[in-house]
């Protein structure tokens, strides 16, 4: 049994197919989902998704918020922004991580701190590790 | 060269010099056509799958009446409206169809239904016909029409969230309208107007043979996530609509860029004929002229003899 995986952003399909295992960050905590999970629909957190496709390779993608809606072996992963581990600028991400823990750009201290998982997150997926 | 000829040439030139132009123009409004289309196609996974967990978290949800971007138990004081128009011109009746019916609209409102309406504008045409007519703009977002990211559509649809869900006291909207042009195909666009909230929830009567949504587990509560669900759903349909709009406006440009490009055409050649027709005369003339004077010569010699 396969997982029918894909992973959408707001303007694009991101990835699509078959996967045996997702992993994913979701507001409660990291999930796993495997063949024959139960329905499911959470809310998705800032963080790494990590598809397991069936030929042993493993796709990684940047989530910023989102929604993760799982049935009959079916894995719908809704985010506004995401990218896939090899369309991440690494440098980019960096320069921002440091300007976001330094203190940041903009005063506020919420929007920092969003900016500052953000960017980690980019350089979590680029790197793809969880 | 007689003068009017002269004077035609250099009228053929220019317009040959304007038409180059227009065509240039319907090129490369054909072709952003196409993109734009594309644009739109790529969302709709996204959109399908948002609205079935959008069902599937409303259908589940207890307080589905109390939610506030749900609700219309509200005042009737203030309605916001959204105008999605081009920032440029030269492209027919585009920009000022979409007024129109944004004009009636505001009508509507307040007339029939005693609303302040408050006006939120895309676009540099719409902003440009609030500001002529000195009425004051909530907030206007210019550059952005031609080719709207979704970061443009995150950022209104969060400044009008941030309308409705202040008190009507404070000056909050009480319900959010959108008017923008919708793309049919290459030759049809309307103008459509819509009301984006409070959300119309739609009861869907159950037929035989549908199956049923499943039985899902909601992560962490049926609530939670139908709240954060609305507001991306808000966004979503601000970025459809101003997708749809950009097509059209690429449509529309093309159009007028067409009409333009025939009109310079058949004044070529109706400018085209004056100017053979001023040749031909003036050819006419110098002849008559040699041969009068010819004539006259002649007669001056056999008198001599």
């Amino acid at each position: 049994m396969t997982l029918q995986v894909q992973l959408v952003a707001a303007d694009r399909s991101v990835w699509s197919g078959e996967g045996s295992m997702v992993i994913a960050r979701t507001v409660d905590g990291d999930i796993g989902v495997l063949p024959g999970h139960e329905p499911l629909l959470a809310e998705l957190a800032s963080g790494v998704v990590l598809v397991k496709t069936i030929d042993g390779d493993d796709v990684a993608a940047a989530v910023h918020g989102g929604f993760i809606s799982v049935d009959a072996d079916a894995v719908s992963l809704l985010a506004e922004v995401a990218e896939l581990s090899h369309e991440i600028d690494v440098d980019r991400a960096r320069k921002a991580l440091d300007e976001a823990s330094n203190g940041g750009a903009s005063d506020d201290d919420d929007a920092n701190r969003a900016a500052q998982i953000r960017a980690e997150t980019r350089l979590r997926a680029a790197e793809a590790r969880i | 060269m007689g003068a009017q000829l002269r004077v035609v040439r250099r009228r053929i030139r220019s317009v040959q010099a304007t038409k180059k132009i227009t065509k240039a123009m319907e090129l490369i409004a054909a072709s952003r056509i196409v993109k734009a289309q594309n644009r739109l196609t790529a969302t709709r996974p996204y959109t399908i799958e948002l609205s079935r967990a959008l069902t599937a978290a409303a259908s589940n949800s207890t307080s589905i009446d109390d939610h506030p971007l749900l609700s219309t138990q509200k005042q009737k004081v203030r309605a916001a409206m959204v105008v999605i128009t081009a920032d440029r011109g030269l492209a027919g009746a585009y920009s000022s169809n979409a007024i129109r019916e944004a004009q009636a609209l505001s009508n509507l409102l307040q007339e029939d239904e005693g609303y302040e309406v408050v006006p939120y504008v895309v676009g540099r045409k719409a902003e440009g016909w609030f500001r002529f007519r000195g009425r004051p703009v909530a907030r206007a977002w210019t550059g952005i029409s031609d080719q709207p990211s979704y970061e443009d559509a995150t950022e209104i649809a969060d400044a009008v969230l941030e309308r409705f869900l202040q008190p009507t006291e404070e000056g909050g909207a009480d319900q959010i309208h959108i008017v923008y042009t919708g793309f049919k195909n290459m030759v049809t666009q309307e103008v459509r107007v819509r009301r984006i909230l409070p959300l119309e929830v739609v009861e869907e009567q159950e037929e035989a043979g549908t199956e049923l949504a499943p039985l899902y587990d909601f992560e962490p509560s049926a609530e939670a996530v139908l709240d954060a669900l609305l507001p991306r759903y808000v966004r979503t349909v601000i970025y459809t609509a101003l997708l749809e709009s950009a097509a059209s406006e690429h449509a529309a440009r093309r159009r007028a860029m067409k009409a333009a490009t025939d009109n310079a055409d058949d004044l070529i050649k109706s400018l085209t004929r004056q100017a053979n027709q001023a040749r031909q005369a003036e050819i006419t003339q110098e002849i008559s002229e040699i041969v009068g004077g010819a004539d006259a010569l002649s007669s001056v010699t056999a008198g001599s003899e």
